[in-house]
């Protein structure tokens, strides 16, 4: 279980070190530093990332959702198309999805242009895309678990005990 | 003009450490470890079933025992988590917090005279409570070298041919310290022998770190004699919904209804119908708010070994105990100056009664987070005073 313990913690905030770990887990600082590596090496633990509200920053970013609906490839699935759309850098994820369409990915572009030129121009060329239907990110509420608002201040009040 | 006041009610003492309450809360830019309610909101699912039933136009009274379907809601529970079995109909009744299931049962079991015994540091309410029954509060005073559990040789001592109710504050609120089940089967002996009867207070139950908690109603002979006090607040973060409920023989049980039907005529009831959720959907919330907790305790044990600060290890609720004998000050004094020269507050043990003297109790109903400015302040503190 301390796999998954570890995973918990630090699905919330990646930045907690070994010894924190360890101290917080009741376990040692050998024993999670062994297990984080082998989650490492086997791809249970696939990257650490940051968290960041663009809109509080000088950078422009666009994200879009756009919904992908495809032939299937001889002998291939979905993951040969999957695999021709996911090695452009701009997009940020691409899943097989069940209902109404087949693959949602996620594209983020300086400029609504730019995102809109990468889906006329190379997405829906590409052999077996049968349509796509593109969604403009207007608001983050929440990502990732974590509420993008302001944290509240703790109200709860001093009493005598 | 006449006296306007009761004698009894004059005489509660207020708590001597009002004035160190009122700086604290006053002082805007303090961090507390002092509050004694969990930092997390109440899950959302609960929440929001108590929105829907005030949606619904669910407004009205509930019947004086409380609504059948979180009656039977606390059977399936306390079944399921202590595997102790209780009539909902004629054993369980819903109560305004723990704390009034604290009253009514002193109330109900108390006369004039009767000795009740409670073991300290505890939860403040248990003394003026008996003293209100005109019962004698008779103090134990818990040790650490026990780790404040509460033994047979201390429990023997303090009986005398008038005493009849021993309140059993387990997981203690301040200490943090738990009673296990040979603990438990060692009072248990003299509760019987002695024909006393038990109020225990379970309010911090789901906070058990060392296995799972231990209700002295599951050894033999137990529920016949005891009033189960447990609650919302501490364990599915419901505090200010103001939720409990009190277990016990229908002959107690039916007396204490009596109480609470003229006092308070029911329980909320947009509370009762949002536990009627918690018990049946949040099982997952507590293992997970449980669980932060433990890190969170592990967290300060390590921290206070770090900084050579003694404390014995509790097991249960949300608070830890250090030890600050070592520094020649009053609990008080010690809380006192740490507010004042490193601004943050923590309660000083004697709040829970004078056998807390010489300790401190820090809540860790506070993020990691917080935890890690709070106990960086202390080290520095408790530094200084060492170099004086």
């Amino acid at each position: 279980m301390l796999r998954e313990e570890i995973l918990t913690t630090i699905e919330k905030n990646s930045r907690v070190d070994v010894h924190e770990l360890a101290v917080r887990l009741g376990s040692t600082d050998e024993m999670i530093a062994a297990e984080m590596a082998r989650m490492e090496d086997e791809g249970v633990i696939c990257g650490y990332h940051t968290m960041i509200d663009w809109e509080k920053t000088s950078l422009e970013k666009v994200t879009a959702l756009i919904e992908v609906r495809c032939t299937l490839q001889r002998g291939q699935g979905f993951d040969g198309l999957a695999e021709r759309i996911y090695m452009y850098p701009e997009v940020k994820s691409v899943y097989l999805i069940s209902g109404g369409y087949d693959l949602l990915v996620t594209l983020e572009g300086r400029s609504i242009k730019e995102v809109s030129t990468f889906v006329s121009d190379k997405l829906s060329t590409m052999e077996n895309v049968l349509s796509t239907a593109t969604h403009f990110i207007l608001k983050k509420y929440k990502d990732h678990g974590t509420i993008m608002a302001k944290k509240p201040e703790d109200e709860r009040q001093m009493i005598t005990p | 003009m006449r006296n306007p006041l009761c004698e009894k009610v004059v005489n509660i003492k207020p708590s001597g450490i009002r004035k160190f309450f009122d700086i604290a809360s006053e002082m805007k830019d303090a961090i507390s470890l002092g509050v004694g309610e969990p930092d997390f909101d109440t899950p959302w699912h609960i929440r929001d079933e108590g929105i829907y039933s005030l949606e619904q136009g669910r407004t009205f009274y509930t019947s004086n025992a409380g609504l059948k379907d979180l009656k039977i809601e606390i059977a399936r529970y306390l079944k399921r988590r202590i595997g102790v079995e209780y009539d909902y109909n004629h054993e369980i009744m819903v109560t305004v917090g723990g704390s009034e299931g604290i009253d009514i049962a002193l109330r109900a079991m108390i006369d004039p005279g009767d000795e009740v015994l409670i073991p300290q540091p505890s939860y403040v309410s248990y003394e003026p409570c008996a003293i209100l029954t005109g019962a004698k509060p008779v103090i134990i005073e818990l040790k650490a070298e026990n780790e404040f559990r509460l033994t047979a040789q201390e429990l023997r001592d303090a009986i005398t041919d008038k005493t009849k109710v021993l309140v059993l504050p387990f997981p203690n609120n301040p200490t943090g310290a738990i009673m296990e089940r040979h603990d438990l089967e060692a009072i248990a002996e003299v509760i019987e022998e002695h024909d006393l009867y038990v109020i225990s207070d379970e309010i911090y139950s789901e906070l058990s770190y060392k296995g799972d908690h231990v209700s002295i109603t599951q050894l033999p002979g137990m529920k016949e004699r005891t009033v189960l006090i447990n609650g919302f607040s501490k364990a599915y973060a419901m505090t200010g919904w103001r939720l409990g409920y009190a277990c016990a023989p229908q002959i107690i049980l039916q007396q204490m209804l009596k109480i609470h039907q003229f006092a308070i005529m029911c329980a909320p009831t947009t509370s009762q119908y949002a536990a009627v959720e918690a018990l049946k959907n949040g099982d997952e919330d507590v293992a997970k708010m449980r669980e932060a907790y433990n890190q969170r305790r592990r967290f300060l044990m390590d921290a206070f070994k770090r900084m050579g600060l003694e404390c014995f290890e509790p097991y249960g609720a949300f608070y830890v105990f250090p030890c600050i004998k070592e520094f020649g000050m009053t609990s008080e004094e010690f809380a006192m100056a740490f507010l004042e020269e490193e601004k943050v507050a923590v309660v000083p043990g004697t709040a829970f009664g004078d056998s807390g003297e010489g300790f401190l109790r820090i809540s860790y109903a506070y993020s990691i987070d917080n935890l890690k400015v709070a106990i960086g302040r202390l080290e520095k503190f408790i530094t200084k005073l060492r170099n004086k």
